[in-house]
């Protein structure tokens, strides 16, 4: 790259390969397990057969929740309660003591106010604290998640400017004339088509990260109070300052009355700050106004009087434009034809990456009968594990679901041990097996696993309200075994491919 | 494929050169330039700060590119450099390293 008589698209060639390579598997799973996080209210679901409507209205559930809390941490920094809804049917709450954590969690049953008797399990939560936390503690997930997006967006910008003949490479898909055309053509196309997709997304999941990723500007205008920033731009409403003395709350279904009458709809979340003091603050938190903008309107109550102290006024354009990009990144706002664009999106994203990484092992293939050398023999690994290994992991997450003991004791965290048991075991196991048949083995395991999960519902649970969530298990199933099918039937062709080729993709 | 022939010493130091000037320089041009924004822009202070954390990842992502980009290594640094104490000086003007910043 450094090297005299490059010119810049060459540099920006390299710059796109190996960006790419680096962090590609993270970022394939990262694509998976937030493409899967569209539907992850539909996941959720599945995992709870047990819930199915609410049994209490808002203000009783709101009522029970803060009995329950007070129970568990009366001095508590704040609750959360997530009232129940046609689609959460249970209350879920959160209760901490310090902004770092630990945040307890719940489920509560809204017609007892006691713990939900739904099975114990993250539901499609887990998958998407995956997609940005990696399942790591959530300040080092979420950096080493901000540093692969950063480096995606740079690998998306050279990509582009690699492919000058980005239209006409476009139509060109030449499965047939070497392994190696065929890996980049495809890359392309699916690069390509969604091209607009991989730029918006990559960049707002940079901006919903931007508060801890670049803190800078709240930092020098704030002097790092990042709450007054909040409050000032109208993303959240200000509450009171603790009093420092012992103080009661008036139930909290009446402040959930009030707001449902000041507002027109119940709130989604309630929120109580510093409940055990006499100055405690409850912020109702109402769902987003139809729009792009992931803003939500609040009004903030005296705990102890159930008076208004302030509510979210006007947004900034700059802010507003901020919380449309994070509108956009989760498509809360996105109905349901639009929701499965977004997913299919997703999914072309993480093909993307994928073909991207086969086709840096296939563009190095040795000629003739040199031994591959380590660092090939390493990314072929990687690939194969990360590539076929994760639908393994993330099929046996959905399998344990269905058949572990419905009343194991840490039942949660077996599910998610599952997970990475699985997409290990496979991961390791394909690993072993011999170039040509690994893939197609490695691909047809997590095809069979799949097909066991509609199975596995059927047997265990068998309730006609999955049928969708099953019939979308089946058709990855026959995805993953038609790449296995492909797998084995390409021929070893990567021998062809000629240098004059493979200058295309430079490294 | 040069990458694909053995390189030599000087030039994995000069790639590793430059994956250090592009991330810490990068991100340190990025984080001034939000800084900066932030107390200068025109605006309400909040909107200042959101704009200038907006455009803060753009900003890092153009550096980045222009490191790779750029003829050779001491020149990318002479440049990235350069824009850095630009920033810092403007942020020192702005009173961004006072004790009592106006609010």
């Amino acid at each position: 790259m450094s090297r005299p008589g490059k010119s810049v698209r060459q540099s920006m060639a390299w710059l796109h390969t190996w960006s790419g390579l680096v962090v590609g598997w993270v970022l394939f799973a990262i694509f998976v397990t937030g493409t899967a996080s569209y539907y992850r209210a539909e996941i959720s679901h599945w995992m709870r057969p047990e819930l199915s409507e609410p049994t209490a209205d808002p203000a009783t559930a709101a009522t029970r929740a803060a009995i329950y809390l007070k129970r568990q941490m009366p001095d508590a920094l704040a609750w959360s309660v997530k009232l129940p809804t046609a689609e959460h049917p249970s209350t879920e709450i959160y209760w901490w003591n310090h902004p770092a954590g630990p945040y307890h969690h719940a489920l509560l049953d809204p017609a007892t106010g006691e713990a939900s008797q739904a099975r114990d399990t993250r539901g499609g939560d887990f998958l998407y604290r995956f997609h940005f936390e990696l399942s790591l503690p959530p300040i080092w997930g979420r950096w080493i998640v901000g540093t692969c997006a950063m480096i995606l967006l740079i690998s998306l910008i050279t990509g582009i400017i690699t492919h000058r003949r980005i239209f006409a490479d476009f139509f060109t898909f030449r499965r047939d004339k070497s392994a190696q055309r065929g890996w980049l053509d495809a890359h392309n196309v699916v690069g390509v088509l969604a091209l607009p997709f991989h730029l918006m997304i990559v960049y707002t999941g940079l901006i919903e990260l931007g508060p801890m990723l670049m803190p800078w500007g709240v930092k020098v205008a704030y002097r790092h109070d990042i709450l007054a920033y909040y409050a000032e731009s109208g993303i959240m409403a200000a509450t009171r300052k603790p009093a420092g003395q012992p103080g009661s709350l008036m139930p909290l279904g009446d402040i959930v009355t009030r707001a449902m009458a000041a507002h027109g709809e119940a709130p989604e979340v309630v929120m109580v700050t510093m409940p055990g003091d006499a100055a405690a603050s409850v912020t109702a938190f109402f769902e987003e106004p139809p729009g792009l903008a992931h803003l939500h309107p609040q009004i903030v109550y005296a705990g102890d009087t159930g008076a208004e102290l302030s509510r979210t006024g006007e947004v900034g354009a700059a802010t507003r434009t901020g919380a449309v990009m994070v509108g956009l990144h989760e498509a809360h706002f996105a109905a349901a034809p639009l929701r499965a664009l977004f997913f299919l999106c997703g999914i072309m994203g993480a093909a993307t990456i994928a073909s991207g990484l086969v086709l840096w092992t296939v563009a190095r293939a040795p000629k003739g009968a040199n031994p591959a050398g380590f660092g090939l023999r390493l990314v072929r690994v990687l690939n194969l594990g990360t590539i076929a290994g994760l639908p393994t992991g993330l099929a046996a997450y959905f399998l344990a679901n269905r058949l572990l003991p419905v009343d194991l004791a840490e039942r949660a965290g077996w599910e998610v041990r599952a997970f990475f048991t699985a997409w290990i075991l496979a991961a390791l196991v394909a690993s072993l097996y011999p170039k040509a048949k690994a893939w197609p083995f490695a691909l047809g395991i997590a095809a069979l696993a799949f097909l066991a999960i509609p199975v596995a519902d059927t047997l265990t649970v068998g309730q006609a309200r999955f049928l969708g969530f099953d019939a979308a298990m089946l058709v990855v199933a026959i995805l993953l075994a038609v790449g296995a099918r492909l797998a084995a039937k390409r021929p070893e062709r990567s021998r062809v491919a000629r240098p004059t080729l493979s200058r295309a993709v430079e490294a | 494929m040069s990458a694909r022939s053995m390189p030599g010493l000087t030039y994995r130091l000069a790639v590793a050169g430059r994956v250090m000037l592009a991330a810490v320089g990068g991100y340190g041009v990025a984080a001034l330039s939000a800084a900066l924004l932030a107390l200068i822009l025109p605006m309400a202070r909040s909107e200042a700060v959101s704009t200038g954390t907006l455009a803060s990842f753009a900003i890092m992502a153009g550096a980045v590119v222009w490191v790779f980009a750029a003829r050779n290594l001491a020149r990318a640094a002479l440049v990235l450099g350069g824009i850095a104490a630009l920033l810092a000086g403007g942020l020192w003007l702005a009173g961004a390293f006072s004790a009592a910043v106006a609010s």
